[in-house]
């Protein structure tokens, strides 16, 4: 509850001219929540490291059969894989495809999801059946098997192809959970003044109401990273992409096919992509809660 | 009657923790309910009413504690006990059976999937060994005396009643065990006009033949002028006002209880001075030093020149005696000048 | 009747359908609006005041029916005349809490309309209206209220937001939708001074949706009333007229019912006695036939309420009632004013 006892004149009427925006908070926002501050910090150096990492190792790195599945130690850090290359240095360069992908995958599959989503919720009538009909087929999809399918018919040796892939097939739960709140914030009487100062639908959706649900896109953005980023990872951990270049998922199939994890000398080796995996989801993960913060002003402390 | 409270409540202090710290919603707040009377606590929202009347049952939410006072409650044989140094066991016994609370029907105060006999029957098991006739005839009795028919009430789930019957299933489950004080939080609230006058009408009744003690909360000054013997004005966490509902009504002698009736409309006839209190109440973690009230006080702005007079910014007032059976918090208590005019020919 | 009403609606009725039957929620109500006048609308719940009031804002079409808005039927099909009448008439809903977006500041909230409507040319253009249309509605200073949040509003500042946003297109009329019944009793009287402000210094007219008669008895004092019972009119008049000498037997009721601030008025009241046979609304699923409140109504005449349907009629020249035994009595012997009997002062 907030004093309504004559109002404040503290701010002066220039100073109070422009409305802040959030986006100048940008930073001290994001590093309010302690969590949010680890995960940000946690992403941030895994983007940063799998981007600029690979400038200063080698493309392609020695084979050495002298020196296989050597356990950490001064010259490799953390040991060496099946034909005696470094892990470490596999691990930095392996980054990027992952991040790549999980990134335009989660990107295509919101987009879809919301503004279809979004429309067909809205509007109802034919959009709505049409939508959720097409939602339906698509849910239906055995994701990996189709992709299995593919991957045997098309060489996907395409980063983005892949990323694409992933991405349409993996909007239908996000269509359903968007639609279902534009449902329901739809019938808010803030939408419906907005509708009697005609607004129009274009602006009712963008401004009235999907900013209010920005945290929950924002989350389920992060969701949808991290699971494109375990599809990715296993299609080639099923070696249903072709196993060129480096990446997390690839350093995971040759360990497994390679007999690494019969080698106890190896743990390393088989649990830094794992890791690497792992503390990238976290980081977006905990991320998601400044986010939330950010988008939400009655959280953002004024 | 005998001439000692039923319920004494004695500088009662509630707070609640918050992530800025503990703040206060009740500072210290007295009073006396005799046997049979009805009191009203009245105030806008946030004036700590609502909390007061859970700290009287001990009902407060997890966040809310009772750091100081006391409720000093006396029983049919004379004996007296702190309701607030009770141990879990006691106060379970004491709920129900001594005092009960009817909290606001629109609110869900009835559980929702469980029919309406089923919740009175747990009540009544919960609290008393009684055969299942017994209890069902105890169950139609209550239900008779809100003028509900049992036979269509009992085997009904909650939403398939009206707002005004669930009110009154509330009130007959309080009645169940025969409690010798009720503490009702806005029984009329959200209420249509016609059910009002039927709960109020209910609650007379039952006054009269049960004999109960009450205290109820509302914002509605009309309904206390109706249903109260005694009322209490609260602002900012404390009774500024108290007295007899027709001195209280009649010549208010705080300038916010004489504002709060000024601000409603009569039915009847015309009123000559109708307004609205300006602002609104302080926020109770940063009140305004002196009287909180004195930042909206038309008389204090009139004494003082520019601004509250002095000795309000300077002062919290203390309750003092200015009646017989009638209380006010203001150093000005004596200038609140009030006529309610109401005019009733020549509309 | 003299003017031209700004918008009627004749004989309009909405039938909802639904799984256990049809729900009439509105049947065959007929009301002018006219610029600068306030209508209060008056019922309790399921009376189908807010149903009507949708219908009168465009929000809900009517199942039967005409809503004429400066003469022409807004759903005949024109398209231009719909968006018109649309941002001619504006609604301030009930709850403050729920009809603003909570994300937005008060400044966007209120250059949204304008800026997409062409009516300012920029954004300090916007903040100047916007500045003024929060001095209309007394948040001052306005330019400290541009930059918060709802959230750091009390309820009335908000339902003054409300109001404001609801000028923003210059409006001709404004429903007021229980506009007043969330907020505390102490700062109701403002916002309704306020509002009649409005009326009288813009020309808007005014359709004040309450249950509350007092409060519809201050705000529409000088304009006119209509009752509303399980979706009929059943008293329509001045204002004055219609709250010092009701004559439906439910307004009757209605009016006893109300408590007043004061004790001794209170005991006086009560003596009358009561004046309904039962207490329980009967369900719109289940309407008794002939006069719907004969089961409830104290003078009801057997074989004639409970078989005909009582249509409005004048009472005096502006003065319907739709109860045929009162309209009988009235032309047999003179008006006695109801007020004065139960005010024992007379």
């Amino acid at each position: 509850m907030t004093a309504t006892v004559g109002t404040s004149t503290l701010e002066s009427p220039a100073a109070a001219r422009r409305p802040v925006r959030p986006t100048r908070n940008l930073l001290r926002s994001l590093t309010r929540s302690r969590s949010g501050t680890i995960g940000f910090v946690l992403v941030a150096l895994i983007v940063l490291v799998s981007l600029v990492g690979p400038l200063f190792t080698p493309d392609t790195l020695p084979t050495d059969t002298n020196s296989v599945y050597l356990p950490p130690s001064g010259s490799h850090w953390l040991g060496t894989d099946s034909s005696g290359r470094d892990v470490l240095v596999q691990v930095i360069n392996g980054g990027r495809t992952v991040i790549v992908v999980g990134f335009a995958a989660a990107v295509l599959s919101t987009l879809i999801a919301i503004v279809f989503g979004s429309l067909a919720a809205y509007l109802g009538g034919v959009v709505d059946t049409i939508v959720v009909a097409a939602t339906d087929i698509v849910l239906t999809v055995p994701q990996i098997a189709l992709l299995a399918v593919l991957s045997s018919l098309y060489h996907l040796d395409n980063t983005l192809l892949l990323a694409g892939l992933i991405g349409i097939l993996s909007w239908p739960t996000l269509l359903r959970a968007v639609r279902a709140q534009v449902l329901s914030l739809r019938e808010r009487e803030y939408v419906e003044a907005a509708q009697l100062l005609d607004l129009g639908t274009t602006r009712i959706l963008s401004v009235e109401i999907l900013p209010n649900m920005a945290s929950f896109i924002v989350m389920n953005f992060m969701i949808g990273m991290t699971n494109a980023i375990y599809a990715l990872v296993g299609l080639y951990f099923l070696g249903l992409a072709p196993l060129a270049g480096h990446n997390w998922g690839i350093m995971l199939n040759e360990a497994w096919t390679r007999g690494a994890i019969f080698d106890s000398d190896s743990v390393f080796y088989i649990l830094s992509p794992v890791i690497a995996i792992s503390l990238l989801q976290l980081g977006l993960v905990m991320m998601t809660r400044s986010l939330e913060e950010l988008l939400n002003p009655r959280l953002r402390q004024d | 009657m005998t001439d000692e409270p039923v319920l004494a409540v004695r500088d009662l202090v509630v707070e609640y923790r918050t992530a800025a710290g503990p703040v206060r919603a009740v500072r210290g707040a007295s009073f006396d309910l005799y046997e049979g009377e009805s009191l009203a606590l009245v105030g806008e929202s946030g004036c700590g009413k609502t909390t007061l009347g859970l700290a009287l049952l001990r009902l407060l939410p997890r966040l809310g504690s009772t750091p100081h006072g006391e409720v000093r409650y006396r029983r049919a044989d004379g004996s007296t006990v702190d309701l607030l140094a009770m141990r879990k066991e006691e106060l379970r016994r004491f709920r129900w059976h001594e005092a009960a609370m009817v909290f606001q029907g629109a609110m869900n105060a009835l559980n929702p999937v469980l029919r309406v006999q089923d919740q009175m029957y747990d009540t009544i098991r919960a609290h008393r060994s009684m055969s299942a006739s017994d209890a069902r005839r105890r169950c139609h009795e209550v239900l008779d005396m809100v003028r509900l028919e049992p036979r269509r009430v009992m085997p009904s789930y909650p939403h398939e009643l009206s707002g005004g019957m669930r009110q009154r299933v509330l009130i007959a489950m309080a009645l169940l065990l025969s409690p010798r004080v009720l503490v009702l939080d806005e029984p009329t609230t959200a209420l249509d006009i016609l059910t009002q006058r039927s709960i109020v009408d209910v609650l007379q009744e039952l006054r009269r033949e049960l004999g109960f003690a009450m205290v109820f909360v509302t914002h509605d000054l009309a309904l206390a002028a109706e249903l109260a013997d005694r009322v209490a004005t609260m602002y900012a966490g404390r009774i500024v006002e108290l007295g007899d509902a027709r001195d209280v009504f009649a010549g208010p002698r705080h300038p916010y209880t004489a504002g709060l009736i000024r601000a409603v409309p009569p039915v009847v006839g015309d009123a000559t001075e109708i307004s609205s209190i300006p602002g609104g109440p302080p926020s109770l973690a940063a009140l305004p030093p002196g009287c909180p009230f004195s930042v909206r006080c038309g008389l204090s702005a009139e004494i003082g020149d520019d601004g509250p007079a002095e000795v309000c910014v300077q002062a919290d007032p203390e309750l003092a005696r200015v009646g017989t059976r009638h209380e006010s918090a203001c150093h000005y208590s004596d200038r609140v000048e009030f006529a309610r005019e109401v005019i009733t020919d020549g509309v | 009747m003299a003017s031209d009403p700004l918008m009627s609606l004749e004989s309009v009725s909405q039938i909802f359908g639904s799984r256990r039957g049809e729900i009439p929620a509105v049947r065959d109500v007929s009301l002018d609006l006219t610029a600068g006048k306030v209508l209060c609308l008056v019922g309790e719940s399921g009376s189908g005041k807010t149903t009507t009031a949708r219908i009168a804002a465009g929000l809900d079409r009517p199942t039967s029916g005409t809503v004429r808005f400066g003469g022409q039927d807004v759903w005949g099909g024109d398209r231009g005349a719909f968006r018109e009448f649309r941002r001619s008439v504006q609604y301030v809903h009930q709850d403050p809490y729920a009809s603003l977006n909570p994300i937005r500041t008060v400044f966007a909230t209120l250059a949204g309309p304008m800026r997409r409507h062409k009516l300012v040319a920029n954004r300090d253009e916007a903040w100047q209206k916007a500045a003024e249309l929060l001095e209309r509605v007394d948040l001052t200073p306005a330019d400290t209220f541009l930059t918060k949040y709802p959230h750091q509003l009390s309820g009335g500042q908000r339902q003054r937001v409300a109001v404001a946003r609801a000028l923003t297109l210059g409006p001709k009329l404004i429903i007021a939708d229980e506009s007043t019944s969330m907020l505390d009793v102490s700062i109701r009287i403002s916002l309704l001074a306020m509002l009649t402000r409005l009326s009288a210094d813009l020309g808007v007219g005014f359709l004040f949706i309450t249950h509350d008669l007092a409060l519809a008895k201050y705000f529409g004092r000088d304009g006119d009333i209509a009752v509303m019972y399980l979706g009929r009119i059943v008293e329509h008049g001045p204002t004055r007229g219609v709250i010092s000498s009701p004559r439906h037997p439910y307004t009757r009721a209605l009016l006893a019912a109300i408590p007043e601030p004061d004790p001794e008025l209170n005991a006086r009241k009560r003596s009358a006695g009561s004046l309904l046979r039962s207490m329980d609304t009967p369900s719109l699923l289940r309407l008794p036939t002939g006069c719907t409140f004969h089961p409830r109504c104290p003078s009801w005449v057997a074989g004639e309420c409970d078989v005909t349907v009582p249509t409005l009629d004048a009472v005096t020249a502006d003065h319907q009632v739709a109860c045929p035994p009162v309209l009988r009595q009235e032309r047999a012997e003179p008006p006695v004013t109801v007020l004065a009997e139960q005010d024992g002062t007379a």
